[in-house]
């Protein structure tokens, strides 16, 4: 479909706006409650453009986007419509938060101190939706990957800036924020830490681990089934597990104790984090350096080069595209399960999200669960960067 | 240069190479040649260590391969193989480079080096240098695959199926490209092949392997004109033993100044008889013009010498 579509009409922007203007209609964006506690009611995409905003926001301007949408889905194929498109998905959801934290302001005027604007269903679907715009646009264009990238990123900057500029201030999500600005900050640096200190030595013992497998069948027969049957543990009983044996270990050993070794805490944490990032790494090293044809190593061995030479000179950089792949699988996964172990006392940002869980608070929750969807992103993004560069020349 | 002295290796107690002995002069181009299992690539990777025979001995330049330091012995010998096994990760100037490299040389040495074998398989290196792999054809693969071997100008070349995977058109250029440049280089080769055409295109000696044991070692002439026995034969083709042979003479010594017809096709004088036949068939007459190298007829061959025995030279 991506070559050789002639007609113009293009289904999958089709489908998009048909389930955006389905959102719109059907989903509240925002619900206005008079505390944080209680779920509030619901106020539609049409009902802000009418009353509370009718003559202040240029009604016109969205009407317009939905026309050139309409356009763009019977348009043409040139690139300047795909540009069109990404340029559009930007501004919609820089006009979604202006919009919804315009209310909010609104909201803020006339209702109690207490009110609570919060953003509705609809508000993340469009969101969602766009997004979706904004990735087959790019992807029709068939630009480099960097390229791509690149340009991934700005869509969001007029988002970036609205919020920036305090348009959102008086929403729910960014009160949140303000209440827990000083711990916030923390949090994030705190779930790095905590994903830092499992993908580190995962990374420092998978790779000896993934050498031996690959050098000795028995090795491998050893290790899979267990990285496997680590696997099938549920999180919550991996770190229960621990939780024990180290705190026996701490209570024994006041050395370790000193150390930060505890029953709860960071170690029950990492320490399953790890155990649960050794299987990709260790997968995709002994998967990458297995793929390395066999004739290249002969060829290798037949100009004199030595074992040493051959592994850190052909073995391991044809190895490292696979390697790589395992790697961001191993990263990405553990920044999500990072969030579980504010459980045992590990912090992070799952302690913000299972705060506003425990006290019914769904803003809260958002508060620690956006976060970690924008770093899970993130790691994506830098390691498809990184094996991009890394086969740029040799694709 | 190489001597094979009743050299034995088994897999598993099947012995793949059964007491070789095998003397390779300075200079020659030996061909292995058998059909699969004839342990004609186990032969060969005795000669570099890649594999360590049981029994027997090997000797390179006079002295026990076993007293060489394996990674020495290597460099001195080029090895180029069927499916190339270039770095696909690296350049074409750094798969060239790869011994060179091994040994130390300065850059400017093996820049030197690597335009100068590019030169020589007809690579512009200009334009191939910075290429990798895969933007290579097949043919060109190969011919920077045994470039590669040649890069540190070593004086043995061992050559495992190095045209195999290639189409006939290739292939041939690449045979014709192999003889040229050991003419020109004197080098000693040893390439292993299961193509008999190839064999006696390019070998001064062929080696004929079944199971282990040397069947036959001869000039390509000898085999064709004499074969040892029945798995000889065969191998060679029975049937075209004849036309195989024609292709090993000159048309030369079978020209008389005796003009053909003004209306007779011709032929070069550096044609091979088996082509003045084949262009006597297919022209559907008995007497061709010869040319001599300034294109002009200066005689003619008739088709009922051509199967005899040369008269002179």
């Amino acid at each position: 479909m991506r070559d050789g579509n002639d007609v113009g009409f293009n289904p999958v922007l089709a489908l998009i706006n048909v389930l955006g203007l389905g959102a719109a209609m059907a989903l509240p964006l925002l619900r206005v409650a008079p505390n944080r506690l209680v779920s509030g009611d619901p106020v539609y995409l049409a009902e802000l453009l009418q009353t509370s905003l009718g003559d202040l926001f240029p009604g016109g301007w969205v009407v317009f986007m939905v026309a050139a949408m309409a356009a763009a889905i019977f348009g043409s194929t040139r690139r300047w419509v795909h540009w069109g498109v990404v340029g559009i998905a930007a501004a919609w959801m820089a006009t979604l938060v202006w919009l919804a934290g315009y209310h909010a302001s609104a909201i803020a005027l006339t209702e109690s101190p207490l009110a609570r604007t919060a953003l509705g269903a609809g508000f993340w679907t469009l969101i969602a939706l766009s997004w979706l715009l904004c990735l087959d646009a790019v992807d029709r264009l068939q630009i480099g990957f960097l390229s791509r990238m690149v340009l991934l990123a700005s869509v969001v900057v007029p988002m970036a800036i609205v919020v920036g500029r305090g348009y959102g201030d008086e929403l729910s999500i960014m009160k949140e924020y303000a209440n827990r600005s000083d711990v916030f900050a923390s949090a994030v640096l705190r779930h790095l830490q905590i994903v830092a200190t499992a993908i580190v030595p995962t990374v420092l013992v998978g790779l000896p681990l993934a050498w031996a497998a690959y050098r000795h069948a028995r090795v491998r027969s050893l290790l899979f089934p267990f990285l496997n049957l680590v696997q099938t543990i549920p999180s919550i009983a991996l770190f229960g597990l621990f939780m024990a044996p180290l705190a026996w270990m701490a209570a024994s050993y006041p050395v370790l104790g000193r150390a930060g070794i505890r029953g709860v805490g960071l170690a029950p944490a990492v320490l399953a984090l790890f155990l649960y990032s050794l299987l990709p790494v260790v997968r995709s090293a002994v998967a990458g350096l297995q793929q390395v044809p066999g004739a290249v190593k002969t060829a290798a061995r037949g100009m004199g080069m030595g074992a040493v030479t051959i592994f850190w000179r052909v073995e391991v950089p044809l190895a490292l595209p696979v390697l790589l792949l395992g790697l961001r699988a191993a990263v990405v996964q553990t920044i999500g399960l990072a969030a579980v172990t504010a459980l045992v006392g590990a912090g992070g940002l799952g302690s913000l999200m299972f705060e506003g869980l425990f006290s019914g608070a769904n803003e809260l929750v958002l508060l620690g669960v956006v976060p970690i969807v924008v770093l899970a992103v993130l790691a994506d993004g830098v390691f498809k960067a990184l094996s991009a560069v890394l086969k740029g020349p040799a694709a | 240069m190489i001597e094979f002295q009743n050299t034995s290796k088994s897999y598993d107690g099947i012995k793949a190479v059964d007491g070789l002995s095998l003397t390779i002069a300075r200079g020659e181009f030996v061909v292995l040649i058998g059909p699969s299992g004839s342990g004609k690539t186990t032969a060969l990777q005795l000669i570099n260590r890649l594999l360590d025979h049981d029994s027997g001995r090997i000797l390179f330049e006079g002295k026990e391969i076993y007293s060489f330091n394996v990674r020495d012995l290597r460099r001195r010998m080029g090895y180029a193989i069927q499916s190339v096994g270039l770095f696909p990760h690296w350049t074409v100037e750094r798969n060239i480079a790869t011994v060179p490299q091994l040994l130390g040389w300065e850059r400017s040495r093996i820049d030197q080096r690597v335009t100068e074998l590019l030169t020589l398989f007809a690579m512009d290196p200009a334009i191939f240098r910075t290429r990798y792999p895969h933007q290579l054809s097949g043919g060109q693969q190969q011919r920077v695959g045994v470039a590669r071997a040649l890069a540190a100008d070593p004086a043995v070349l061992l050559m495992d199926e190095p045209f195999g995977a290639l189409d006939p058109v290739t292939r041939a250029a690449l045979q014709l490209e192999m003889k040229r440049v050991h003419e020109g280089s004197g080098k000693t080769i040893v390439l292993v092949t299961h193509d008999i055409d190839e064999a006696l295109l390019l070998a001064s000696k062929v080696v004929v392997l079944d199971r282990g044991r040397v069947v036959q070692v001869g000039s390509p002439l000898e085999l064709l004109s004499k074969p040892a026995n029945d798995f000889v034969a065969d191998f060679i083709g029975r049937a075209d033993r004849g036309i195989k042979l024609l292709s090993l003479r000159a048309v030369e010594p079978y020209v008389s100044s005796a003009p053909a017809a003004p209306d007779a096709p011709s032929i070069a004088i550096t044609a091979t008889v088996r082509e003045a036949v084949s262009c006597m068939a297919a022209a559907g007459v008995a007497v061709l013009g010869v040319r001599n190298s300034d294109g002009r007829v200066v005689g003619s061959v008739q088709a009922a010498d051509l199967v005899l025995p040369a008269r002179h030279g």
